[in-house]
């Protein structure tokens, strides 16, 4: 909520130096803005159906059977998986992580869990494509993968 | 026209199966469905939360940054300067991924080093400020502060490795790309 009213209020502000400065360019500005955001909203349309998909097939406590504290490295390996394909908001992904120790997952699994939600997006990799390319694409979420296990390890080590 | 139609058709595709797949899990088992849609529209609204203003101040930054000024900030000789400022921009946004690529791809339109830019969108992705009190809250300090050191040192890997392993020409694609998405 916090960060919709200081996104909405740079932008405004942004509007109102610009409108200021220049209408001709705030007006180019403005053209240019609704152009790349119509470039990517048929991807961002399907990407949103998608995660409503997964979500309401994965529960929590779905989850947190799969990752139990004894679940071990399946559980470190599931639990990236999981994390890698859904995409959750990040106000939302710690309080279902939250969630998820309460119900029994370990903290190596939800380590994993955590850095391959946010690192990796295998839903979104349409868009990114569109950016980078297949290569960095795949090299980028590739190697966020491998950092999520390097994530579990460390928490493993350190915090039980 | 003709042409246009099918481009429309092609780059609609995705959507369209999607909503054919929910409309047929909707007829099936229908409380999933309304749990589908339920989910889905908390979702845009969670899109119209941050994405509007995003590319609003995407199209100023193409409109009032110059190259040159980008380029001295976060280009390749930007040093040290460029990767606080990629860190400082990626850290700041709390918000999903997908926000981070249309940033990136004016970025790197203007001039940006490509290792920035990895560094604005791996910090954008896992170094999230402004929900470091929800993380402590939800997940103890311990958790947080471990997550935190270990992002700066991925984030730096993350994007250094990138810039080595990708090609020049994997290079050229990848700005050409991004002139490409910001005509």
């Amino acid at each position: 909520m916090v960060m919709t009213i200081v996104f909405y209020g740079l932008a405004a502000l942004g509007l109102i130096i610009s409108l200021v400065k220049s209408k001709e360019k705030t007006k180019m500005a403005l053209k240019k803005a609704w152009k790349a955001f119509e470039n990517i909203l048929p991807q961002f349309l399907g990407i949103i159906l998608l995660i409503g998909v997964i979500l309401s097939v994965l529960s929590p406590q779905q989850i947190s059977q799969l990752i139990g504290e004894d679940s071990g490295w399946i559980g470190v390996i599931i639990a990236t998986v999981i994390g890698s394909i859904t995409l959750i908001p990040g106000f939302l992904a710690f309080p279902l992580a939250a969630a998820l120790l309460e119900n029994g997952a370990g903290y190596m699994q939800i380590g994993a869990f955590i850095s391959s939600l946010m690192m990796v997006g295998i839903v979104t990799m349409p868009v990114e494509f569109r950016y980078f390319g297949k290569k960095a694409t795949f090299l980028r979420n590739g190697m966020g993968l491998i950092f999520s296990i390097l994530v579990a390890i460390v928490m493993g080590g350190i915090l039980s | 026209m003709k042409k246009k139609r099918i481009e429309l058709v092609k780059r609609y595709r995705f959507f369209g199966i999607m909503i054919a797949v929910t409309l047929i899990i909707l007829a099936v088992k229908p409380a999933m469905g309304v749990q589908v849609y339920s989910l889905a529209i908390s979702s845009v609204l969670e899109m119209l939360g941050v994405l509007p203003p995003i590319f609003v101040l995407i199209g100023l930054l193409d409109v009032w940054v110059k190259k040159e000024t980008m380029v001295k900030y976060m280009g390749k000789d930007s040093g040290i300067v460029g990767v606080l400022l990629g860190f400082f921009m990626g850290a700041a946004a709390a918000g999903p991924l997908y926000g981070a690529f249309p940033v990136a791809g004016v970025f790197l339109n203007k001039g940006s080093r490509l290792s920035n830019v990895f560094i604005i969108v791996g910090a954008w992705a896992s170094m999230k400020i402004p929900l470091l009190l929800f993380e402590v809250a939800a997940m103890g300090w311990q958790f947080t502060l471990i997550r935190l050191v270990m992002d700066i040192m991925g984030v730096l890997v993350i994007a250094y490795s990138m810039e080595r392993i990708l090609t020049a020409e994997d290079e050229r694609q990848i700005y050409g790309l991004a002139r490409k998405m910001n005509q």
